[in-house]
């Protein structure tokens, strides 16, 4: 499942549905990317994050897919927000279910480095200072690609 | 050919709207030609689309290289490289 949303995530809620009913699940991996005071020595007081409505779910499906082609997985979510945010806020939500612990571990990484760099979303940070764009990360792209190697 | 173009982020606030529809000469069908064509426009066209900037693509809501063409009726999307997560 795959979901852009404006609302903010229950983890618990999500991780309680998945298992729930799911014997054959012995491992569940979950992160959380949440939105930092402080980037390039900044303070951030906002973070807006836009995004291409008809793109980017099929875009994260696409990412969940390869996930699924290359480990053995039982099931995987992606929640992603947009709108306008605060620091402390949730703005990602992964969750791989699988029989044993590496494929999770593996899946959910690679779902992180291939959404970083693949699915269509912008975030625009406030500070005191102003507004901006923030730059894409050239660590982003190698994270990405070492999966590749 | 007819095509739809939208624009997003620092692209869409530089030109001040976010899609338009474009009617483009024979010769403009690949996203090169496109930015190409685009780039014309004017300076802050120039500016975004001349190659000083990492512009990405994508073609009916797929992410494409600059090679990539464009068929009658696609929707184009120009973006920077993507930050979310």
């Amino acid at each position: 499942m795959v979901k852009v949303q404006t609302e903010d995530f229950d983890v618990g809620m999500v991780l309680a549905a998945m298992r729930h009913g799911n014997p054959s699940i012995g491992a569940m991996v979950s992160f959380v990317g949440l939105v930092r005071d402080l980037n390039d020595n900044a303070s951030v007081t906002t973070l807006t994050l836009e995004h291409y409505p008809d793109m980017t779910e099929k875009s994260l499906q696409a990412i969940v897919d390869q996930a699924k082609h290359r480990w053995e997985l039982l099931d995987v979510v992606v929640i992603h927000r947009v709108g306008t945010l605060k620091p402390t806020d949730q703005i990602v939500l992964v969750v791989v279910t699988s029989a044993h612990r590496q494929a999770a571990f593996l899946a959910c990484e690679f779902v992180m480095d291939y959404l970083k760099t693949q699915a269509p979303f912008w975030k625009k940070e406030t500070s005191p200072q102003g507004a901006h764009w923030v730059e894409a990360k050239t660590s982003d792209d190698e994270a990405q690609a070492r999966w590749t190697q | 050919m007819h095509i739809k173009v939208l624009y997003f982020a620092r692209i869409k606030e530089a030109i001040n709207y976010s899609s338009e529809d474009v009617n483009l000469p024979d010769d403009v069908e690949s996203i090169t030609a496109l930015k190409h064509w685009l780039a014309q426009r004017g300076e802050v066209w120039a500016n975004l689309f001349s190659g000083q900037l990492v512009v990405r693509a994508a073609i009916n809501h797929n992410l494409v290289d600059d090679l990539a063409t464009f068929d009658d009726g696609d929707e184009v999307a120009f973006f920077p490289p993507v930050t979310g997560g």
